[in-house]
């Protein structure tokens, strides 16, 4: 399970950072995405994979599993939808600003250049 | 009822924050009164957090009374009480430059400063590393937010590549905080920092995989040589009093190394102990040297700003890689006077440009300023402090960590650290005569300097002044902070001993 998981994992994280280093925008926005969905797998194992662990101590049960990254994911998932959607909205906000999806869009500035 | 004050540095910006969100029309006063007296109450707060550290004492607070290390802890020392005070002071000279016309340029800029507030108090006061990731990721979504306030093409797409940049730079500092927790299995600063020293041999290249991954993520807040390229076009880019508070944004980064990296991984990590700082220094050199000629190629008063900002980042982690008393205490005078100074600059020149029409802030003959010996006035003691020419703050700073210097350390950081001041001499006059001698008659019916905005400019660049008359006192205040600071065990003693500060148990 070990192997699979850290299969998974990283290609996702490949996957996320090909598409982060993409020149439009919005592969950018899902290349973050799919990043912040590794490193929430990532953090997810830290403690050790288990099954069937019992999360909260009580009596008679010996196998546990830790509870700690479980609420570490949770604040992670939180702060990356809250991330994403903000990230949709500013890459619609820049096309329609420079009217072109370029994360770096030149034609803005070239006045400026002439100017100066 | 004193111990609860540690928390209310981060409580009283969310409430008011909070409180700002309720009636959300075009009337703006309220929003300001609420805003000037929070950020107000936050400055007296932390004057007396200050008062209180200064008895040596590390005291914590225990959130919800889960004691340490299970506990999420807010940690006072002397360098946490040091940077919030250092925080509100800043913002209180940028909330008073915003309420002259700056907040109605968008909608609800005062919340968000305040949300904004909220996350740099956490970040300085956290005592546990995730509390650390979430507060970073407050006072960030705040501040991406703040920096396209008032719209505008530059501003966005400068904003996209800051956004883009700080979600890679969060999962980062995700994974190596979940490198660290399967490693250590804790969270606790102070619980690691024991963890570490008595780590299994075999995990060593893990622990230092971890470590070296957050050096990252605090080196792309704090902008360091590599990862510095997003500093210069998102701070000129942002409104002023937004400019002004990001000048402790860097800090942050720099304040996250400085605990990470002395106590954590400081004297008391066996095999792992300060095996960073050699890093550090190279980069920070680095950073130092292209800093210099940064500013000299800036076309535009407010990304000369930002390179000078590079420069104080760079000064700053030198001091910080030295990992000694002397250049740590020398850091943290530095670190006050750079902090306020640059804030104040970049308030200058937002007001400059205002005055002088078309021109506006690049470094161009044009149009004169309407008031060119109040503003003159304000750009030469500005220019004096941050270059650190004496009497100011400035060169008192610098010859602290100039004084510091091993003789082994002298030639590189000398030489580097006075050739990077004389590239910020060189183009700070060259900019000045541009703008204010270069110039023709100001138009005498233009844009004048509100009261507001002098005050803001007063608190800030006076403060340099100001630092260096009480430069004793303060003094005195950052030795006994750089000594706390390396001593690691006392932080980890007072916050695992179980003596409850917090709570009411």
């Amino acid at each position: 399970m070990e192997a699979l998981y850290a299969t998974v994992t990283g290609f996702l994280a490949a996957s996320g950072l090909y598409l982060a280093l993409r020149g439009r925008t919005f592969p950018v926005v899902v290349g973050l995405t799919l990043l912040s969905y590794a490193v929430n797998l990532f953090l997810f194992s830290t403690g050790g994979l288990t099954t069937n662990g019992a999360a909260v101590i009580r009596e008679g049960v010996t196998h546990y599993a830790d509870p700690l990254p479980q609420a570490l994911v949770l604040t992670a998932i939180v702060i990356g939808f809250a991330m994403t959607a903000f990230s949709v909205i500013l890459a619609m906000r820049v096309r329609g600003d420079q009217g072109s999806d370029q994360v770096n869009d030149q034609r803005g500035e070239e006045p400026k250049e002439e100017k100066s | 009822m004193m111990h609860h004050l540690i928390v209310l540095p981060v409580l009283l910006p969310l409430l008011s924050g909070l409180l700002m969100l309720v009636k959300r029309d075009s009337i703006v006063l309220p929003r300001r009164a609420i805003a000037l007296a929070s950020t107000a109450a936050l400055l007296v707060i932390s004057v007396v957090l200050v008062i209180q550290s200064d008895s040596g004492e590390i005291t914590y607070y225990a959130l919800g009374d889960w004691q340490p290390p299970f506990g999420i802890v807010l940690v006072l020392d002397r360098l946490s009480a040091l940077m919030v005070c250092l925080t509100a002071f800043l913002a209180l000279g940028s909330v008073a430059y915003a309420c002259a016309g700056d907040d109605r340029k968008g909608s609800n800029f005062h919340g968000l400063f305040q949300l904004q507030l909220m996350g740099i108090n956490g970040a300085f006061l956290t005592g546990d590393m995730f509390n650390l990731f979430v507060f970073f990721e407050v006072l960030l979504i705040a501040s991406y937010s703040l920096l396209m306030h008032g719209g505008g093409k530059d501003r966005t797409q400068a904003g996209f590549h800051y956004v883009a940049l700080n979600l890679a730079g969060s999962a980062m500092f995700l994974i190596a905080l979940g490198v660290l927790y399967g490693t250590t299995g804790t969270l606790n600063m102070a619980d690691m920092s024991q963890k570490v020293a008595a780590l299994d041999p075999d995990r060593l290249g893990l622990i230092k995989a971890g470590a070296f991954l957050l050096l990252v993520v605090f080196g792309l807040k704090a902008a360091i040589l590599p990862l510095y390229f997003w500093l210069p076009r998102a701070y000129s880019s942002a409104p002023a009093p937004v400019a002004a508070l990001f000048a402790i944004m860097t800090k942050v980064g720099i304040y996250a190394i400085l605990r990470v990296y002395t106590l954590i991984f400081g004297g008391g990590a066996g095999e792992l102990a300060n095996f960073v700082q050699p890093w550090l220094w190279w980069f920070a050199l680095a950073t130092l040297a292209l800093g210099g000629l940064g500013v000299l190629s800036a076309r535009d008063l407010r990304n000369q700003v930002a390179y000078l900002i590079l420069i104080s980042v760079g000064t700053l982690l030198v001091g910080v890689s030295m990992n000694r008393e002397a250049p740590l205490a020398a850091v943290l005078y530095y670190m006050i006077h750079t902090t306020l100074v640059s804030g104040g600059l970049f308030l200058l020149a937002d007001a400059i440009g205002e005055q002088r029409g078309k021109a506006g802030a690049r470094i161009v003959p044009g149009r004169g300023v309407t008031q060119p010996a109040l503003l003159g006035l304000f750009y030469f003691v500005g220019a004096v402090t941050v270059i650190g020419l004496p009497p100011l703050s400035g060169a008192i700073g610098k010859a602290l960590l100039l004084n510091a210097a091993l003789p082994s350390e002298q030639p590189w950081l000398w030489s580097l650290l006075l050739l990077s001041s004389l590239a910020g001499l060189v183009a700070m006059a060259r900019s000045g005569s541009t703008v204010f001698w270069k110039a023709g008659r100001g138009d005498s019916d233009g844009p004048r300097l509100k009261p507001a905005m002098l005050a803001g400019l007063i608190l800030l660049l006076g403060a340099s002044p100001a630092l260096s008359i009480l430069a004793g006192p303060v003094t005195r205040f950052t030795d006994a902070s750089a000594t706390q600071l390396l001593d690691h065990d006392a932080y980890a003693e007072a916050v695992l001993s179980g003596n409850v500060a917090g709570g009411d148990s």
